[in-house]
């Protein structure tokens, strides 16, 4: 299942990082998880929340630049190679990967979750399904 | 009057010089011109010495283009005979002053008489019609009230024409959106940048401004692609109207539904474009600096003044009807020009280029540094929610692109730093497009 990722677009200066963060928090809104992207001059701060919708609100409201994405969650074996079958798989069903990062609150029994963006979610889904990738829905990912 | 195929509105007679023949209109100019050169001589010392030592007087004035032997006048001597050694009437006559906020050191003070007002009022009200305002209209005045031009001059003008007037005057955006809307206002004057400010303020608290349909937009300089942004942005038609405090402020000249050139009201404000080195009068189409002689002014005449603006003359008449002759619309100012590693940069020309990439709001500032001996320039542009991507290399790409979009028209590689929305500094007033850190 696709999963809605926020971004937020920082400028390279102190306290960028911080501000989203406390509105999130004054919000009552928890960052499941998140990565950051960073260059010489800006940053793109991506993350991914329950309730995304709400979450773009308060940022607008706070006067921020917020995109919403759609990502993949994929399963991955929590042990060494795991990452790599799973990639293989990727590779082979011909998808460019834009970029990963892990999902490290759904690591459970073995199995880890890391967040793709591929630049074409739909099509990646069902090649993914197609290799035998298992795809995560949100419940799984927030289940502990 | 049937020349008249302005938008709906209806004729105003105040207008009715805008569409005299072109020799009826020469023949006014002529003896207006020959009666404010005596006045000067009489009145203006300053102007009484420059004309003695040209061995002119004021009968020399036989025709229309004798006016190129005229001596000039410059910004620097409304400064030099601060406050009051350009008036021509004496204080009794005198009914208001304006001042200009000069930067350095004094500012420069404008004085009228009641004919002057008069005057004043009058070009401001064909400016409006220009712009398809009438009476029912409800204007929104957010030019600046106080020794300001801007703010007064487009209020009385808006009274004379029987429009509604509503005198918010500057600043306080929440407030002037709760207007906006609440009164149902149908124009407003107030600067380009300021407007879009407005507009993007009015879209996030989902202010309805859906009966707003005229914007009077002057007091800076900006281009058309603003133009065409703001039109599309807002649904309205924005005009660019043009003056200055040393020749009356707002009211000099206007665009017309047409919006190509702004009319100059050529009955009271005689143009000429000369070249700035020379001081040689250019022929219509040749680029050059304004000039303005007022031909009716009576507390503060100014003969041939150097309004460093860089224009030039439509020569053909406009398909408004309106004889009047046009300026092309001024998207430089002389004073706003800077220079960086010998190329001349007018912010309007930066203004240009990025507006020519796609999904970028004109919201920009320009720093200039020197770091070790070599002069850098750096242009901050707002990203924007329809510019913003979660990809690096996108947004990567859209300063690449904004970085060659400048070279294109500049010649010269800047810097190009994306910032985030709202970070830039809003101007209630005229913005202020360059940081100059360079301290030449």
């Amino acid at each position: 299942m696709k999963l809605q990722q926020l971004s937020l677009f920082l400028e390279n200066r102190p306290g960028q990082l911080h501000e989203p963060c406390e509105a999130l928090a004054a919000a009552g809104i928890d960052l499941l998880t998140m990565s950051l992207a960073d260059t010489s001059n800006f940053g793109i701060l991506r993350f991914i929340v329950r309730d995304p919708e709400a979450a773009k609100e308060v940022l607008e409201e706070a006067g921020m630049v917020v995109r919403m994405t759609e990502v993949v969650p994929v399963e991955v074996d929590n042990k060494p190679g795991g990452l790599a079958r799973a990639l293989a798989a990727i590779e082979a069903a011909g998808l460019g990967v834009e970029y990963m990062y892990d999902f490290g609150a759904a690591s459970r029994g073995g199995k880890a979750a890391i967040i793709f963006r591929f630049e074409n979610p739909d099509v990646a889904l069902a090649a993914l399904r197609a290799a035998g990738v298992r795809v995560l829905a949100m419940e799984e990912l927030l289940a502990k | 009057m049937s020349t008249w195929n302005d938008p709906p509105g209806g004729f105003h007679p105040i207008s009715a010089p805008d569409y005299l023949p072109r020799a009826q209109l020469a023949g006014i100019q002529l003896q207006r011109l020959q009666s404010v050169v005596s006045l000067a001589y009489d009145r203006q010392a300053l102007f009484r010495r420059r004309m003695d030592e040209r061995g002119l007087a004021p009968d020399s004035i036989t025709s229309l283009t004798d006016i190129a032997k005229l001596p000039f006048t410059v910004k620097a001597d409304l400064r030099d005979t601060y406050p009051f050694g350009l008036f021509a009437s004496p204080m009794e006559e005198i009914v208001r002053l304006h001042a200009s906020s000069g930067t350095t050191g004094k500012p420069i003070v404008v004085a009228y008489t009641q004919a002057d007002l008069d005057v004043w009022a009058e070009v401001m009200v064909r400016t409006f019609v220009a712009c398809g305002l009438h009476r029912g209209d409800v204007i929104q005045n957010a030019y600046g009230y106080g020794l300001f031009t801007g703010g007064l001059g487009a209020h009385y003008g808006a009274e004379a024409l029987g429009a509604t007037v509503i005198p918010i005057s500057g600043g306080n955006t929440e407030r002037q959106l709760m207007v906006m809307q609440d009164f149902g206002v149908t124009a407003i004057c107030c600067t380009p940048s300021y407007f879009l400010h407005l507009i993007e303020s009015a879209k996030e608290m989902k202010i309805d401004f859906s009966k707003l349909r005229v914007g009077v937009f002057g007091a800076e300089p900006w281009s058309d692609s603003m133009r065409d942004r703001i039109q599309h942005d807002s649904g309205i038609r924005a005009y660019d109207i043009y003056g200055l405090s040393e020749i009356i402020g707002p009211g000099v000249g206007v665009e017309c539904f047409e919006q190509r050139g702004l009319h100059i009201f050529e009955d009271h404000f005689y143009p000429e474009i000369i070249d700035s080195e020379t001081g040689e009068v250019l022929p219509d189409g040749t680029e050059g600096e304004l000039v303005l002689t007022t031909l009716s002014k009576q507390a503060m005449p100014m003969i041939r003044y150097r309004t460093r603006d860089v224009t030039s003359m439509v020569s053909e008449q406009c398909a408004c009807g309106r004889t009047l002759r046009r300026i092309h619309r001024i998207g430089r100012r002389s004073d706003d020009m800077f220079i960086i590693r010998g190329v001349n940069v007018f912010p309007s020309q930066v203004e240009t280029a990025l507006l020519r990439v796609e999904g970028t709001l004109p919201h920009y500032q320009i720093v200039l540094t020197r770091e070790v001996g070599l002069d850098q320039m750096e242009v901050k542009v707002e990203v924007t929610p329809e510019a913003f991507s979660d990809e690096i290399r996108k947004l990567e790409a859209l300063q690449h692109q904004l970085e060659a979009s400048i070279e294109n028209i500049l010649g010269i590689r800047v810097k190009i730093t994306l910032v985030g929305p709202r970070s830039l500094a809003r101007s209630e007033g005229k913005a202020k497009r360059v940081t100059d850190l360079r301290n030449l």
